[in-house]
């Protein structure tokens, strides 16, 4: 069995969700602080992704980075570059896909965090880089967690736009999703069958870490004096 | 020493408009809840904007809207101390502390730690979570934080309000001396005057966001000067009044007319006696008023007689009259009293009164 579905597949999801985590934060953040009719504009923008149909967010993406529009052909004529068809084009798709999972999950850990600690940290004379790595992402650190680990989840099973931006080619894009529906197209079953278990038993293990995360009591919780 | 708020602020329908001093001594915001005082303590520490004004503590200028000068929190130096103490959950109790600790080396903020843990009694605790310890051990670790920052100015915002009752009595006794040790600007904000009487030198009254002039605190209690002070204090008894004469107040919601022992202002518009200034009296006199009895209440240490007047709006404006237990069992249950308030115990108050 040639393992680099699994391999890629993996690859894709973790650069996506350290992307992910960096922007999902960043918007949470600076949004909570817009006036209130640009953050409801935004707020329905940034989530949109989510009730999109993957094929809509492939279309979309490809008119953007294809080699025939804007972005993408200014690549192609600057650096000689192809930003669809290669196996790092996934990493567009995915990163769109999963963006409102970790924005809105980031968002609510932010809304449940109390301002007077930030408060008591900048009378104190903390800066407010300091109060946001070590009081804020520290105690919204388990939805933050949540947010990375279901994100993580959803882009090993991006099928849809995936397959639009970056294809199937075996041993170059193919990642488990896009193998299995090949399999299953060219009548190779039981190979179609071995990577649906090997996707099943990823995601149990996703989805057991996310319970386990939330077992573990966050400080902002837990037992009161 | 010296601490200079002078702001204002609008928030939807409410205003807020507060003008205060310290002179390093500690001074009660004291208001009903809602009346202003965490957004004026929040406009002083920088954590809220007013609109307008400027406060200036030991003479450095933390705002003035005129000058455009607002200094961010972390430059003003004001030390806050929440109501719920607003420790950092994910730091452990040397860790809170350590944070409040503005610079030097590694070495020297472990000392600084070591000393505030000593200080406030918490050896043996600086490993603990802030959840793992008591409300009054939280308390600590929230002014050894902000102590060890050095704040040129101390806010207080209700200290005892995350409290039980029977912790506070000793905290309040460890307050006062912190606050003594402290020596410095102090704003205390609170409702209770019990607290503030003990704690502060001064006090301010906040109305619906509107402060009246600073006084001492024994002023506040024997001439409150307006009718919201007059009830913080716990004055029981008010009525509205009219002006008769230099010495003289009409209470209409009492319907009787009491001689003052001080000249009457021009705009008193009310009356207010103390529960505990109502006396019985052996015969008719000068500012005797004939009452019936309408309600006995046995209180905890004494009994509430509840008293109605000759020209009193029924049942709406009783006297109020406190007395121990034994001055009123030897009264022999009465239908009727003459009661009597010295003309130094009317204190004439400005303001509306609201009965309803």
């Amino acid at each position: 069995m040639d393992w680099y579905p699994f391999y890629n597949s993996l690859r894709i999801a973790a650069i996506s969700t350290v992307v992910i985590f960096f922007a999902g934060i960043f918007a949470a953040y600076y949004l909570a602080r817009l006036p209130r009719l640009v953050k409801g504009v935004l707020d329905v923008v940034l989530t949109l992704p989510l009730v999109l149909p993957p094929t809509v967010i492939g279309y979309l993406i490809l008119r953007v980075l294809g080699p025939r529009h804007v972005i993408g052909a200014w690549f192609l004529r600057a650096f000689g570059l192809r930003l669809t068809m290669t196996w790092w084009s996934a990493i567009f798709s995915t990163t769109v896909v999963i963006f409102p999972l970790m924005y809105r999950t980031a968002r609510a850990a932010f809304e449940s965090f109390d301002r007077t600690l930030a408060d008591a940290g900048r009378t104190l004379g903390l800066s407010n880089t300091y109060i946001f790595w070590h009081i804020r992402m520290p105690v919204c650190r388990q939805g933050i967690l949540a947010g990375m680990v279901l994100s993580f989840a959803r882009a090993l099973g991006e099928y849809g736009a995936t397959s639009m931006v970056a294809g199937y080619t075996p041993g170059r894009t193919a990642t488990i999703s896009t193998t299995v529906y090949q399999l299953w197209r060219t009548n190779d079953d039981a190979a179609a069958f071995r990577w649906v278990l090997v996707n099943i038993a990823i995601s149990a293990v996703v989805l057991l870490a996310v319970n386990l995360l939330e077992r573990r009591p966050s400080p902002q919780r837990g037992a009161a004096a | 020493m010296s601490l200079e708020v002078d702001i204002r602020k609008r928030l939807g329908a409410f205003r807020l408009d507060v003008s205060f001093a310290s002179d390093g001594d500690v001074v009660a915001l004291l208001g009903a809840s809602g009346c202003g005082k965490s957004m004026t303590l929040k406009c002083v520490a920088g954590i809220e904007t007013p609109d307008s004004g400027r406060i200036v503590l030991n003479g450095r200028v933390l705002y003035d809207s005129e000058k455009h000068i607002n200094l961010s929190p972390q430059k003003r130096r004001v030390g806050y101390l929440f109501q719920q103490y607003a420790l950092f959950p994910n730091m452990t109790v040397a860790g809170n502390i350590a944070a409040g600790v503005r610079n030097g080396s590694r070495a020297e903020k472990r000392e600084a730690v070591e000393a505030q843990l000593r200080a406030f009694r918490l050896e043996g605790k600086g490993d603990k979570r802030p959840r793992e310890l008591s409300g009054g051990e939280q308390q600590r670790v929230a002014l050894a934080r902000i102590l060890a920052n050095r704040p040129e100015a101390l806010l207080l915002d209700e200290p005892f309000a995350a409290l039980d009752g029977y912790l506070k009595w000793q905290l309040e006794l460890e307050l006062a001396d912190t606050l003594r040790a402290f020596g410095g600007n102090v704003v205390y904000v609170s409702h209770s005057r019990d607290e503030v009487y003990r704690l502060c030198d001064t006090v301010c009254v906040l109305t619906e966001g509107r402060s009246s002039p600073k006084c001492r605190m024994r002023e506040l209690f024997s001439s409150p000067g307006t009718v919201s002070a007059a009830l913080l204090s716990g004055c029981k008894n008010i009525s509205r009044a009219e002006r008769l004469g230099a010495r003289a107040l009409r209470c209409e919601d009492w319907g009787v007319t009491l001689r003052m022992g001080c000249d009457v202002p021009e705009d008193a518009g009310a009356a207010g006696i103390r529960a505990h200034y109502l006396t019985i009296a052996p015969q008719d006199g000068e500012n005797v008023i004939p009452c019936g009895v309408e309600r006995v209440i046995d209180d905890v240490f004494s009994t509430v007689v509840m008293l109605s007047t000759p020209g009193g709006r029924a049942g709406r404006s009783l006297l109020r009259m406190e007395l121990s237990k034994e001055a009123w069992a030897a009264q022999g249950n009465p239908r009727s009293l003459l009661i009597r308030v010295a003309p130094d115990d009317v204190m004439a108050l400005r303001g509306g009164v609201g009965h309803d």
